[in-house]
């Protein structure tokens, strides 16, 4: 256990390292997707001042407040691409990383947990200013703020393993690109990405409630930006850990499923 | 014209050789295929809750999200993979390779490559802008599929202009990779008509990049929203935008150093 933290400790900060030395090209990135959540904000904020002044419940500073926080919960939502699978297998270096005695997702966990320190950083001026032209409504509690702080890291924590698991496709077949594509379009409009599920019809929310993609994005934001009583606050941070534990343990089932079967050249 | 047959010829060879790959197509399908219906979901969400979109109309709205596919198309069958090749050979040295050819290396950087299969998104495209067209329950008279066909024209260009202009920064900055990301969600906010976005993002989205010619004003075309203006405006600020890319592109070929001797 002490080799663990050992090496998570290491790795975060060859990671960090690694991180600042490329601020200007984070920059661009994270600006460029910066337009996905400006569109549906503007597009939303019109569609409820044409309505009277709010939409589901939602006013225009309302939508404002949650595609902000949007915007960072996405940026922490950024873990290992299941495209980046097909150039560890192509390229043997899931063969080298085999070869090391602690399982290869910790050095992916750790890794991106670092770069998420320096992204938080970085995203402050741009929500800064996002919030001086939308104008969002937010006040939340300490409590809000405090939950936010974990349920964030439950959010990265439940992605890494579904992504992990997705990736891990490449095992079986060459041909990812068009399931990958179908998982995020479903991700897309279960997980309060595209809009609050709030907004859905009924039987989209009901079935979103039994999956885990919207623990992943919404619940976070919402635990900011909503109204929800500690009592709702603490009851969404086990649900979260119950889809951490659920994710893991089907992660450890396919992953093992995967090793038996792979044969690898180089590295 | 010798640069016309050889860009035809350059065409040619790049869907030869993709269309080795069959299965490519099909894969592309559904990808174009899911990113369609993600798009019309969106849509059917906002005319679930208002009739209408700041003036624009369901079956309009539907024409602007088929240009802005079809749009997509182009850029990505010709204009992305060249500026790509082009920024990755500047970066290594190698454009020395298309310098010595002897033909112009502004067509020949633009020309290059070709992704045959992204013709699915162009044909996916023009299916949605008919549809929308129908919908409208409009005649569409030969001058309006000329209008159209010669604004998505003008915007194409304008398009391109502003990717030469970017990419050829590299001529001196070298490391712009990262632009392209900022590109993707630029021309994302097409989706939409331009006049539901905020003034000072409505100017940008006109002239700086201008997403507001490539998509909006070619689904004017066709829901009849067209004015001769606009058209005329869009025909000089394409002639500009060309004029200023081969400028820049001039610029920065004198600051061209390459790694071979």
């Amino acid at each position: 256990m002490k080799n663990l933290l050992d090496f998570y400790r290491t790795n975060m900060k060859t990671s960090f390292l690694g991180t600042l030395q490329y601020p200007v090209a984070q920059y661009f990135y994270m600006i460029g997707m910066m337009a996905e959540p400006v569109i549906y904000l503007v597009v939303w904020s019109t569609v409820a001042r044409a309505q009277g002044g709010s939409v589901g419940g939602y006013t225009p500073g309302a939508f404002a407040a949650y595609y902000i926080v949007w915007t960072l919960v996405r940026n922490i939502n950024i873990v290992f691409t299941p495209y980046g699978w097909e150039w560890l297998i192509r390229q043997g270096q899931l063969a080298a990383l085999l070869m090391r005695p602690l399982h290869p997702i910790h050095q992916f966990i750790s890794g991106f947990a670092a770069e998420k320190f320096f992204v938080i950083a970085l995203w402050l001026p741009l929500a800064a200013f996002l919030s001086f032209v939308f104008k969002p409504e937010l006040h939340p509690s300490l409590l809000q703020m405090a939950v936010f702080a974990v349920a964030i890291w439950g959010a990265y924590l439940i992605r890494t393993m579904l992504l992990w698991i997705l990736g891990m496709i490449g095992f079986w077949t060459t041909r990812v690109s068009a399931i990958f594509e179908l998982y995020f379009a479903l991700e897309l409009l279960l997980s309060g990405r595209l809009v609050p599920l709030a907004l859905m019809p009924m039987w989209v929310q009901q079935t979103a409630a039994y999956l885990p993609f919207k623990w992943a994005f919404q619940f976070p934001i919402e635990v900011l930006v909503g109204q929800m009583p500690p009592g709702q606050l603490f009851a969404g941070l086990g649900i979260q850990l119950l889809w951490i534990v659920v994710s893991t343990a089907l992660m450890q089932v396919v992953w093992r499923m995967g090793i038996r079967q792979f044969t690898a050249v180089g590295g | 014209m010798r640069l016309i047959r050889l860009a035809l010829l350059y065409f040619r060879v790049g869907a030869l050789n993709e269309l080795q790959y069959r299965v490519n197509f099909f894969v592309q399908l559904f990808q174009s295929l899911v990113a369609l219906v993600v798009g019309l979901v969106g849509q059917a969400l906002v005319f679930s809750h208002t009739p209408d979109l700041n003036g624009w109309t369901r079956p309009e709205l539907l024409a602007v999200m088929g240009v802005h596919i079809l749009m997509g198309g182009l850029i990505n069958a010709i204009i992305q993979p060249n500026m790509q090749r082009l920024l990755g050979d500047i970066q290594e040295g190698t454009f020395d390779y298309a310098l010595t050819k002897p033909a112009d290396a502004q067509v020949l950087a633009s020309i290059r490559e070709f992704r045959v299969w992204q013709i699915v998104d162009v044909a996916m495209g023009l299916i949605v802008v008919a549809v929308a067209a129908f919908q409208l329950q409009r005649a569409i008279s030969l001058w309006q599929a000329a209008a159209f066909l010669f604004v998505l024209l003008l915007g194409w260009a304008m398009l391109y202009s502003v990717w030469l202009m970017v990419t050829a920064t590299a001529f001196w900055i070298i490391r712009v990779e990262q632009i392209v990301n900022l590109f993707e969600g630029i021309y994302a906010t097409g989706r939409w008509p331009v006049s539901v976005y905020p003034d000072w993002l409505r100017s940008s989205l006109t002239f700086i990049v201008p997403v507001a010619f490539a998509v909006t004003v070619p689904a004017e075309a066709i829901t009849g929203r067209l004015t001769l203006p606009t058209l005329l405006g869009a025909l000089a600020l394409a002639v500009v935008m060309l004029a200023l890319a081969r400028w820049v592109w001039r610029r920065g070929l004198r600051a061209y150093s390459g790694a071979s001797a």
